[in-house]
């Protein structure tokens, strides 16, 4: 088939999936829905992998699909980019998207909205498709948004719940503010370079270097004041500080949008976002010292958070928005192929951690409580050994694909000389003792130890529907006083259980083949991929043109010379500071959650205020909604009343109309019919006027 | 020309004549009749519409399908009539909204159908008759006559307040209007004797100060129809208790005609004077998008909601005029466009509700989505174009307009793109509580979702929302020649 149709099926047979469950889905019934769609975006994976060999030929493509809009001398097109970094992307989506989908049928078997899910998802791999085969901003922002908006549908997927359709509009409008400062980012190149493709952008970048832009009274660098405003856009959809409030309450939706969107994919599209544009942030040390302290705080603070959520699917919420610091960090670090390469190792064993999380929380009949786990290694052996497979990678295990990406992220930061480098350095080295301290938590106390589930737990005493609703009603009593936020978590954690739990003696018990075969497809990338792909992405000039590194930008070509080959890269690691802390982490935690559990407990008591702050992840979420919130609906208020009702309305319009009403009613006094009235008042006239006549 | 009649004449006075028609079944009795004449003429009405689209020439400014004829001597005044790039897409939008406001007052009207219908009907060709006319006078008439259909749809089948709400509208837009009257006689006798908008148009030398004079004039007229900040205040009101058609062409086309107005009148009339006071009109603009943005943020009636929407989303169109560049004017006509569709479609959703329910009140309902999924998907298709979504019609505007104001200043941009947020936030807010949720109460248990005619409405809507947002090209090719020559237009001083 020529190359060029394969571009337009890679995107547009999701797409065609999409329409059909969504539109014909009660037609169709649900085996025929989920056929047509996982066959579509298997059609779409096989056509990637066509196109990924081809690109591994020498081939890229960079042209326009249609004219989308001719304006002022400018064509916006639709069109596409195809080259060896589009070409990772597509395949990890295609990919992660493809075990997404064959893993739902067994997830969402039970529920009403099964084709709309479907729907969802294959629009979401459409979304994205396009987002990543983009060959200019306006089409990378049409992808930006359109993920943006399946995201929101899928966190509101169980719209009945209060606690889910907070998290969506939160989220969506957490994404706004970032895209907010994306657009303007994007109306900036188009001014300065008179072209929205990537092509002609990068061509003339070099020569606009020195450009300044022309904001207000500030004398700023026009290409730092690009990537800043471009990066805003990234820190909203990748979560990154301080935009990341909306992540861990996405975990809402159902867990396999939470493997495919909010871990392997969408979240990614900003690390993807900013590598894309490495050949204009390369020319811009301030904003990449700003994107590397950015991640840096994203990568140490996010993940103490992880260490004392209960909720299983937050867990790994947490651990996914450090990990994207990590990624942000590498960007920062000017290496963009190992944060690509990050991404990707991270985009397998992330959604194998989540998928089998899911595996969990069916075994465990929705109860998401890992306080309420233990033991589970007996009851669910593949889940089992593929959740330890996927934290193995997540921590950085020698051999694991996570090590290579992760230990290559440390290196970067290392050799990189840029303002902040030093914290940056200092926040990886010590997320990796914390990441691998939270997860193996989670690992232990979901998998080993003493069997916690069956038990009457004093807080989830209320599975009769009847309570759910009053916790239902109550929440949408509390949305209706704007002040939703206080309380939430409560009320999220208490939703859960609406959905039941194991009830007293019932054993969990393992998935079905649909829901445990792709965590099998997933654990092996998460072993090999690392050892197969480091050597040619970071070292092999595998990303070629696609990725511009700057000269004096120099942490790649020192790793480079350092490097002797992924065997040699493990074994070297097993003497150095990252692989003991990892291990320490592991130590550690087996020593508080298996052999003293009574150590964390006394930690928590002693320090109350420490568990206060992270427990209430840093009032981040407080402040947003008082101040952000809050003041917004306070303006509202103010402003409608005030201004409209009582200015404009008021003093101007009706006040008007009252002005003529009462000039009138002065005025109408001397139609008074009286006869003698009017002849008087002539008769005054008379004099009046022969007065002033005979006077001058 | 069809049937060897003039094609704009034939737009102007086919619905008229089918008004009167349906006019004449008379009372209640007929309804039935009334119902379905009015749909033919409302048809028929967008159909003779369709040559303007096919036999348009995209290559020139120059007016086209022109008609010419004598109407008062002793005046110069003229029965003169022709479109452009700027007008022939809002002649075929009104046309096509026709038919849909028949439909949706299909089973809801019940009482004086007939002159319901009519009423739509006229003024569905006094509109175009807004957009064809080359002789200001004409032009005058046709500017008041619209008002008269629109106050008897708003006093008649309106709401509780309704008689309030007719005369703060009908007393708004006439005051305004006033001042244009005195403007065009003026231009008259400027011109020597002329009252063609064409020969306004040209004239070569208008002193600054009388610019700035006529300037204002046009001002008020066009400012309140569009509605800019701070005469918008008649919208609200009227959009509340206006039925449910007469919100929909309320939002849909009438305010299209003063932002018509102003790419008509005062830009090409006195160039001096706008590029004068083109701060004073971006500041407008910009207070209606970030000032209206929150207000309609807390509303609690769904209609004054998207009422405030509407005024925010046309201070785009304002900003887009007068940065004086492609990317602005031609994003604010995509604006006005897209934002026929949008506000129309979600003024028919809101009616579609009311008539289940009878509230506006947000309060009133939640968890419609249980009772009604496809109305909801719908809704949220409508709901994310109001939020400006890539890939719907709204996008294209609000981005290029955005676009166009980074080039002229940047923190036009900044107030700008801030409805990224606040569009987003009161239009999915007030979607999160109207449709997501448990089911509230038992009105909304009792909902049944859309029948076959609300979803034929919606489906061609949806058409037309998404078609122009994935594929806006054909519409801006339209444009360009006009919108060019206007902007080259407006750089040749006139003092």
């Amino acid at each position: 088939m020529d190359i060029q149709t394969l571009y337009l099926i890679v995107p547009l047979a999701p797409l065609f999936g999409a329409i059909c469950a969504g539109l014909f889905g009660k037609w169709l019934g649900r085996k025929m829905s989920h056929r047509i769609t996982i066959a579509m975006v298997g059609l779409s994976l096989y056509a990637a992998v066509k196109i990924f060999l081809d690109v591994m030929d020498g081939h890229s493509f960079d042209g326009p699909v249609y004219t989308w809009f001719n304006s002022g001398g400018t064509s916006f097109h639709v069109g596409f980019l195809i080259d060896r970094l589009t070409a990772v992307m597509m395949l990890v989506v295609t990919s992660v998207s493809l075990m997404v989908h064959i893993y739902t049928i067994g997830y969402m078997e039970e529920d009403d909205g099964y084709q709309r899910f479907f729907s969802y998802i294959s629009l979401f791999t459409f979304s994205m498709l396009m987002l990543v085969m983009a060959n200019n901003f306006m089409q990378l922002f049409f992808g930006w948004e359109a993920v943006g908006l399946v995201s929101y549908l899928l966190i509101g997927f169980w719209y009945k719940r209060p606690t889910a359709i907070y998290a969506n509009l939160k989220a969506f409008l957490v994404n706004r503010v970032g895209d907010f400062g994306f657009i303007l980012g994007i109306g900036l190149v188009l001014m300065v370079f008179g072209t929205l493709n990537y092509a002609d952008v990068f061509a003339n970048v070099a020569a606009h270097a020195d450009d300044i832009a022309p904001i207000g009274g500030m004398h700023v660098n026009m290409i730092t004041a690009i990537c800043i405003l471009l990066f805003i856009g990234a820190m909203g959809k990748s979560a990154q500080f301080p935009l990341h409030v909306w992540l861990p309450d996405s975990m809402e939706g159902p867990t396999p949008i939470s493997a495919l969107i909010h871990a392997a994919t969408m979240v990614t599209a900003g690390i993807f976002m900013v590598s894309r544009m490495s050949p204009m942030f390369e020319l811009s040390d301030t904003a990449l010292s700003f994107v590397m302290i950015i991640g840096a705080i994203t990568a140490l603070f996010m993940g103490f958070l992880g260490i004392i959520q209960n909720d299983i699917k937050r867990v790994i919420a947490y651990s996914t928005l450090s990990q994207l610091g990590y990624m942000t960090v590498a960007l920062g670090a000017s290496a963009y192929s190992v944060a690509i390469f990050h991404l990707m190792t991270h985009a397998f064993f992330k959604a194998l951690l989540f998928l089998g999380a899911g595996s969990v929380i069916m075994g465990m009949h929705h109860d998401q409580d890992i306080r309420n786990m233990g033991g589970l290694r007996k009851y669910m052996p593949i889940t089992w050994i593929t959740s330890l497979i996927g934290s193995l990678a997540l921590i950085g295990t020698p051999f694991f694909s996570g090590f290579y990406s992760k230990d290559s992220i440390i290196e970067a930061v290392e050799y990189s000389h840029l303002p902040g480098s030093g914290f940056a350095y200092f926040a990886v080295v010590a997320g990796v003792f914390i990441t691998a301290f939270y997860s193996f938590r989670m690992y232990f106390l979901v998998f080993h130890g003493e069997e916690r589930f069956g038990k009457a737990h004093a807080h989830d005493e209320h599975p009769s529907t009847s309570s759910g609703h009053t916790v239902a009603a109550d929440a949408q009593a509390h949305d209706a006083h704007d002040s939703h936020a206080d309380a939430h978590d409560d009320y999220a954690e208490e939703d859960e259980h609406e959905h039941h739990g194991l009830a007293p003696g019932q054993k969990p018990h393992e998935t079905p083949w649909v829901v445990w075969l792709p965590l099998v497809l997933l654990a092996i990338p998460s072993v090999v991929i690392g050892y197969i792909a480091v050597e040619p992405m970071l070292f092999g000039n595998y990303f070629k043109e696609a990725i511009y590194i700057a000269e004096h930008h120099e942490a790649l070509a020192h790793m480079n010379a350092e490097f002797n080959g992924a065997f040699d890269m493990a074994f070297h690691s097993l003497l150095s500071l990252p692989f003991f802390l990892a291990l320490a982490g592991v130590a550690s935690s087996w020593f508080f959650y298996m052999k003293r559990p009574d150590i964390p407990a006394a930690i928590q008591k002693r320090f109350q205020w420490i568990y206060t702050l992270l427990d209430n992840k840093y009032y981040f979420d407080r402040f947003n909604d008082w101040f952000f919130a809050g003041g917004a609906r306070g303006a509202s208020t103010f402003l409608s009343r005030f201004g409209d009702k009582v200015l404009i309305d008021g003093l101007l319009v009706n006040g008007s109309a009252n002005l003529v009403g009462k000039i009138s009613g002065i005025v109408r006094r001397f139609q008074s019919g009286y006869i003698y009235h009017y002849a008087f008042t002539m008769i005054t006239g008379v004099f009046v006027l022969l007065t002033i006549r005979n006077w001058f | 020309m069809i049937f060897g009649l003039p094609v704009i004449s034939v737009a102007i006075w086919l619905p008229i004549v089918f008004g009167v028609l349906v006019l004449a079944t008379g009372n209640d009795k007929n309804a039935p009749l009334a119902r379905i004449l009015a749909l033919v003429g409302g048809v028929l009405g967008f159909l003779v519409t369709l040559p303007l689209y096919i036999g348009f020439d995209v290559t020139t400014s120059a007016m086209q399908f022109e008609e010419m004829h004598n109407w008062i001597n002793r005046f110069n005044i003229h029965y003169h009539l022709g479109v452009d790039g700027i007008s022939m897409l809002f002649i075929l939008l009104n046309s096509f909204f026709t038919p849909l406001v028949v439909l949706a007052g299909w089973k809801v009207i019940e009482k004086r159908v007939a002159q319901y219908m009519a009423a739509f009907l006229i003024m569905s060709g006094i509109v175009n008759g807004v957009f064809a006319a080359l002789d200001s006078i004409l032009f005058y008439v046709f500017w008041e006559a619209m008002l008269i259909p629109m106050f008897i749809i708003i006093g008649v089948w309106g709401g509780p307040n309704r008689v309030y709400a007719a005369m703060k509208f009908f007393l708004y837009t006439l005051l305004g209007s006033l001042l244009m009257l005195v403007s065009l006689i003026y231009l008259y006798n400027l011109s020597g004797g002329s009252f063609s908008i064409l020969d306004f148009q040209q004239l070569g030398h208008i002193p600054m100060q009388a610019q700035i004079l006529i300037f204002i004039a046009f001002f008020f007229a066009f400012a309140v129809k569009v509605p800019m900040f701070p005469v918008h205040t008649w919208l609200p009101d009227a959009h509340v208790e206006a039925p449910t058609g007469g919100s929909v062409v309320l939002a849909a086309i009438m305010l299209k005609v003063g932002a018509y107005g102003f790419l008509r009148f005062s830009m090409p009339i006195t160039p001096d004077a706008s590029h004068k006071l083109a701060g004073v009109m971006i500041a407008l603009s910009l207070i209606a998008i970030v000032y209206i943005g929150l207000v309609a943020l807390k509303q609690s009636d769904m209609k004054k909601l998207v009422a405030y929407s509407s005024i925010s989303h046309m201070g785009f169109v304002t900003l887009g005029f007068f940065i004086f560049n492609a990317y602005g004017m031609e994003g604010a006509i995509m604006q006005m466009l897209s934002h026929g569709f949008v506000a129309g479609a979600l003024f028919l959703c809101i009616g579609v509700l009311y008539d289940r329910v009878h509230s506006r009140e947000i309060s009133a309902y939640g968890g419609v989505a249980n009772k009604m999924p496809v109305f909801a998907a719908f809704f949220m298709l409508f709901a994310m174009a109001n939020s400006g979504l890539p890939g719907t019609s709204a996008f294209v505007g609000e981005f290029m307009v955005i676009m166009g104001a980074v080039k002229v200043n940047f923190w036009y941009a900044f107030a700008a793109a801030s409805t990224l947020i606040f569009g987003a936030a009161y239009t999915l807010w007030m979607y999160k509580r109207v449709i997501f949720g448990a089911v509230a109460n038992h009105h909304v248990a009792e909902l049944t979702d859309i029948n076959g005619r609300e979803k034929l409405i919606f489906i061609i809507l949806a058409i037309f929302v998404l078609g122009m947002g994935v594929y806006p090209l054909p519409f801006g090719e339209i444009l360009h020649v006009s919108v060019n020559d206007l902007l080259i237009h407006m750089t040749q001083s006139k003092l």
